[in-house]
């Protein structure tokens, strides 16, 4: 497969002011150093908690923030020469240059707020197409319909205020703003967090129907992991800044490889009342991104840290063709959890 | 172990002299009664453990759109030793319901009908209290200390400008400053203390007066007067005491230092810890959790559903747990109860709900959920939730029903038994015989 | 549904909410009033020099007031200035500092107080540092070193009130803009690659000047207050000018009449003094309906 998007060692720290004239003191490492692939047409899955850096890593791919260090390469299809482009290292205005920015685009996870409140739905869809292109008004009436009834929506809704519609139809139109500029590749940052389950499933039968429809590649960022389990085919999981895991997502749900993995998996609240989990139960809270800990990020709340966790960083390796970890006793890990917890 | 406080309390008289006033004081002349019955027992036999009892409950919200039906005759039963899990999606009227049962609803929402019953014992016999026509100082007697309840956003639910100390304390203070006094009166008549003879038979003689009567006009003069307020300070130690046990009884660590620590410097599952401890000092006999794990991550939820399931052996049987996520409900409930758009539709053992759902809403949402071994595609329900202004007739499922008929429009189903412990309302299981076995 | 626009729909709607209030439908009584009063000013009472109506028509210098009559239907203040015609044509005075104030306050504030808010970081701070020296500057003392460097009139006063005025409404914008830069719609039109003066025309101040509406409104009336007490002590207006504080100057001697009879020259104050009331209550109620119509926890949605 084609390779669209190549993360190399992502960084993206925030400075905390403090002191006399408000110096940097510290930075949050929201990101530290990520490498990633992202191939062409698949939909690859970022999970982790609140604070691990996977909205921050989505906001740095459609660059709607500089990163602070690393590369992001994306080898566009059409068009030039084939070479990869650093969006990285790109200013703001030249983006809009190389016309990368119609090309990759986001979804939010709130509907209320990513919609003006004082515009109207045929204007804010019409939005990106009119910054891109010059067209008559009937064009880009006609245009907009288009896109509404990709999203399942009708002529009737043009022209109202997004607070007249429910969550679920104005998450619809955020996502025809989205996929206005003809992109190739959408990051979805929780999409469905803010809906309720049934609409949920329209939402995300709508994103799977329109990846095939349009060829689009997503990046779906969520915390959600039986969500995030029917929707990509791949999946990484992040902690405090770093992936700690990648592989295909029936893989990882399977066999996981390192313990975080195996303590969110188990978290998982199933649907289903013959599930019995066997919990694996983390002590202590997510440390500050402030501070990370040294060496390995987890080893603070990890049951099976060893000495040498706490002195060396893992590497991310594989484990097995198409499955990679970052942990340094990742193939005894499954042993230790039935030792420790009991059989899944 | 708390008595019931009503006794003497001359506020306590119910609103209006019917039967119910009878009923108090079949219960109060009652031995005091255990706490909790034992956690985690449970009588399959509908009528005889019922701890709160809803019948027809219905709660209107006057907007300026018009009046909005949040509850539409809401009856449910839950029982004394289970947890009981409220599903449905947003706008269903689960948490208007909790605060119906709390009567903690704010205009322009206000409870119209039905009765709220809530049998304190799980005496075979007794009647229920009816809260809705209970006095707001009885209420007020009642929230945080027999039944309490743990909201959604810990960051709201806790003053950032108190310690956590100061926060717990103060449920103990209000409510139990019976019992505080007594331990303080302990405290003096125990061998090593420092007190000089006079004053410690004034203490003695102050603090007996207040645990007779806490109400008393001159402890309110004493509560305004600088110097003589310091009355309350041993209480408050004591209180700080059993803050520090609780939080402890909760897994944080360290409780002596978290008492003095503020909101702000503990992370979220800490602070939706503190609130549950809050919730649970005085002891009460129900606790509703009104969505509590839903802002949270999914490591630090599986943290607090383990303390919850602890709990219930140890501290709480009764736990209404409002929700939305079906697989927490999953996880901890023993019997489920449905609502859409203001109805209850169906309520079921969880085991039976899962296994054999009955109501179209309920298969369908059972449907459009993921699962951990998902195949093909999920099925969404199509349509929206109803504006609840103008609502359906009828059954306010029926447009958005695959198996609609006719009567669906006509008038609302009443509650049918279609198994064990199992009732639903719909038109497709009315007039069938209940299933052999 | 889509049968009126769904603009003419809001407008409407918030029309409505405006006026479910009491005071709302006082204030915009009063304020039409007003404003029909400013509109047909000649016809009301014809001016008297044509070149310069402003100048109150007086018949003779006597010093006492003459109390309504039928030629003076408010009775004359001192120096025989017609009360009438004073009170009609400084409704025309007190809009045209109300609005000249307001307008170029409001645009300087809200020009820079949008940028400072939404960029944040040095500009934000050279910007409000600049506008902290402004906020030292009383507006009293400013308005009488003005007049007295440039020679006292109506227009150094309204000057020196824009001069100092703007300062509300950057305070007032940029916290505006502090909440709604980190809204989503505004990162999404970052995404598209809309430009930044765009997202803050086109997004960010449709959104953020409820407030600025609101505190204009009260302004109106603020103002036409300042200028007229700038009149009262001599800095403002000049002596026969057709302005409500010019006039309530003028009877700085009668305020209190002989001891006998001390209210003889009440038409002197309580008119042009009545009259400044009604045109700031007017203001103020407008103002007041419109935060209970616009506040997001009230409104409806």
């Amino acid at each position: 497969m084609q390779k669209l998007l190549e993360l190399q060692q992502l960084k993206k720290h925030y400075p905390i002011l403090g002191g006399i004239f408000r110096h940097q003191v510290a930075s949050v490492k929201a990101v530290d150093g990520i490498d990633l692939d992202i191939f062409r047409g698949e939909c690859l899955g970022l999970v982790g908690e609140s604070g691990c850096g996977k909205t921050t890593t989505g906001k740095a791919i459609v660059r709607l923030h500089a990163p602070t260090a690393g590369q992001i390469l994306y080898r566009p299809e059409r068009g030039e020469s084939g070479d990869a482009i650093d969006l990285a290292a790109l200013r703001k205005n030249e983006l809009k240059k190389k016309g990368v920015r119609g090309r990759l685009q986001m979804v939010f996870q709130d509907p209320t707020t990513s919609l003006n409140p004082r515009m109207l739905v045929k204007h804010i869809i019409a939005e990106p197409i009119r910054e891109q292109k010059r067209l008559t008004s009937r064009e880009l009436e006609d245009e907009v319909l288009n896109l509404l009834s990709l999203v399942g929506l009708t002529k009737d809704h043009m022209l109202r205020y997004p607070h007249e519609f429910s969550g679920g139809q104005r998450q619809r139109i955020a996502v025809a703003r989205a996929i206005a500029t003809h992109p190739e590749f959408l990051v979805l940052d929780e999409p469905t967090s803010a809906l309720d389950v049934s609409v949920q499933a329209q939402i995300l039968n709508l994103l799977k129907q329109l990846q095939d429809k349009l060829g689009l590649t997503y990046l779906f960022v969520t915390h959600h992991l039986l969500v995030v389990k029917y929707i990509s085919q791949r999946l990484a999981v992040m902690y405090l800044g770093k992936i700690v895991e990648i592989a295909k997502t029936s893989d990882l749900f399977a066999t996981p490889f390192h313990p975080y993995s195996y303590a969110l998996l188990s978290g998982i609240p199933v649907p289903d009342i013959d599930h019995k989990p066997r919990r694996i139960v983390l002590t202590g809270d997510v440390p500050s991104p402030v501070t990370p800990p040294a060496a390995c990020r987890f080893h603070t709340r990890c049951p099976f840290a060893i000495d040498v966790c706490r002195r060396v960083e893992p590497v991310l390796e594989a484990v097995r063709p198409g499955h990679r970890a970052a942990c340094h006793r990742k193939f005894e890990v499954e042993k230790l959890v039935r030792e420790k917890f009991g059989t899944r | 172990m708390v008595e019931f406080k009503l006794r003497n309390d001359p506020k306590a008289t119910p609103r209006s002299g019917k039967a119910s006033g009878a009923t108090f004081e079949v219960i109060l002349n009652a031995e005091p009664e255990t706490r909790n019955p034992e956690p985690g027992t449970r009588n399959s036999e509908l009528g005889t453990m019922r701890l709160l009892e809803t019948q027809n409950l219905v709660t209107n919200f006057y907007t300026y759109e018009g009046v909005v039906n949040a509850l539409n005759r809401v009856s449910l039963v839950v029982d004394h030793g289970t947890t009981f899990g409220l599903v449905g999606e947003s706008g269903c009227g689960k948490s208007v319901f909790v605060l119906s049962i709390m009567r903690i609803v704010q205009s322009p929402g206000k409870i119209e009908d039905g009765k709220v019953l809530v049998f304190f014992n799980d005496d075979a016999g007794a009647t229920g209290v009816d809260l809705l026509r209970q006095s707001e100082a009885y209420m007020q007697r009642i929230r945080g200390d027999r039944i309490s309840m743990v909201f959604q956003e810990p960051n709201a639910a806790l003053n950032p400008i108190m310690t956590i100390g100061d926060q717990v304390a103060e449920s103990f203070l209000f409510h139990q400053q019976k019992e505080l006094c007594k331990t303080v009166l302990a405290e003096l008549d125990a061998p090593d203390c420092q007190i000089i003879r006079p004053l410690k038979t004034l203490q003695r003689a102050f603090y007996g007066m207040a645990a007779q009567h806490p109400d008393a006009t001159a402890l309110k003069l004493c509560d305004r007067v600088p110097v003589l307020r310091r009355w309350r300070r041993p209480m408050k130690r004591h209180a700080l005491r059993r803050a520090v046990n609780i939080i402890g009884k909760l897994g944080i660590p360290n409780p002596e230092e978290v008492v003095s620590q503020y909101p702000h410097n503990l992370s979220g599952g800490m602070k939706q810890r503190i609130v549950i401890a809050i919730a649970l000092a005085c002891s009460p006999v129900l606790l509703i959790a009104d969505e509590a794990t839903s802002n949270l991550d999914v490591t630090i939820q599986a943290q607090i559903l383990n303390l919850l399931k602890r709990l219930k052996q140890t501290e709480i049987a009764s736990i209404l747990l409002i929700t939305h996520d079906l697989g927490v409900v999953a996880e901890t409930c023993d019997r489920v109860g449905v609502m859409y758009a203001g109805n209850l539709c169906e309520v079921a053992d969880v085991g039976d709900l899962f296994h054999h759902p009955r109501h179209p809403y309920t298969r369908a949402l059972l449907e459009a959920v993921p699962r951990l071994a998902q195949e093909g595609e999920l099925k969404s329900i199509e349509g929206s939730v109803p504006n609840l202004v103008d609502p359906p007739p009828g059954c306010r499922f029926h447009p958005r029903c695959p198996h609609a008929m006719e009567l669906c429009r006509k008038r609302f189903p009443d509650q049918v038994e279609v198994g064990p412990n199992h009732t639903v309302s719909c038109y497709l299981y009315t007039d069938r015989p209940r299933p052999e076995a | 549904m889509t049968a009126t626009h769904p603009r003419l729909r809001e407008f409407r709607y918030t029309l409505l909410r405006i006026f479910r209030n009491p005071s709302a439908i006082i204030g915009f009584s009063l304020l039409f009033f007003f404003a029909a009063v400013a509109a047909f000013a000649p016809q009301i009472a014809p001016p008297k020099y044509a070149h310069n109506p402003y100048m109150m028509p007086h018949k003779g210098f006597s010093p006492v007031p003459k109390p309504p009559s039928d030629t003076n239907v408010f009775g004359t203040t001192s120096g025989q200035y017609d009360i009438f015609y004073g009170a009609v044509w400084g409704t025309r005075t007190a809009f045209k500092i109300g609005l000249f104030v307001v307008a170029i306050a409001g645009m300087v504030g809200v020009s820079l107080g949008a940028v400072a808010g939404y960029y944040g970081g040095i500009i934000d701070e050279i910007l409000m540092r600049i506008t902290d020296v402004i906020w030292a500057i009383p507006t009293l003392v400013l308005a009488m070193a003005i007049v007295v460097a440039f020679g006292r009139g109506l227009e150094k006063i309204m000057i020196a009130l824009a001069l100092v005025q703007w300062r509300w409404y950057v305070r007032v914008i940029r916290s505006e803009i502090l909440t709604l830069r980190d809204h989503d719609f505004v990162h999404a039109a970052k995404i598209m690659g809309v430009s930044d003066w765009k997202i803050i025309l086109r997004h960010i101040l449709p959104n953020a000047i409820y407030p600025v509406l609101i505190m204009a409104s009260m302004d109106m009336g603020s103002m036409v207050i300042t200028a007229a007490f700038m009149s009262f002590i001599g800095l403002g207006a000049p002596k026969g000018y057709a302005d409500w504080g010019q006039m309530v100057a003028l009877a700085r001697n009668y305020i209190v009449g002989p001891i006998d009879d001390p209210f003889k020259f009440w038409y002197t104050i309580v008119i042009p003094g009545g009259c400044i009331i009604l045109f700031v209550l007017s203001w103020n109620l407008i103002g007041d309906a419109l935060r209970d119509a616009f506040d997001p926890k009230l409104r409806r949605r």
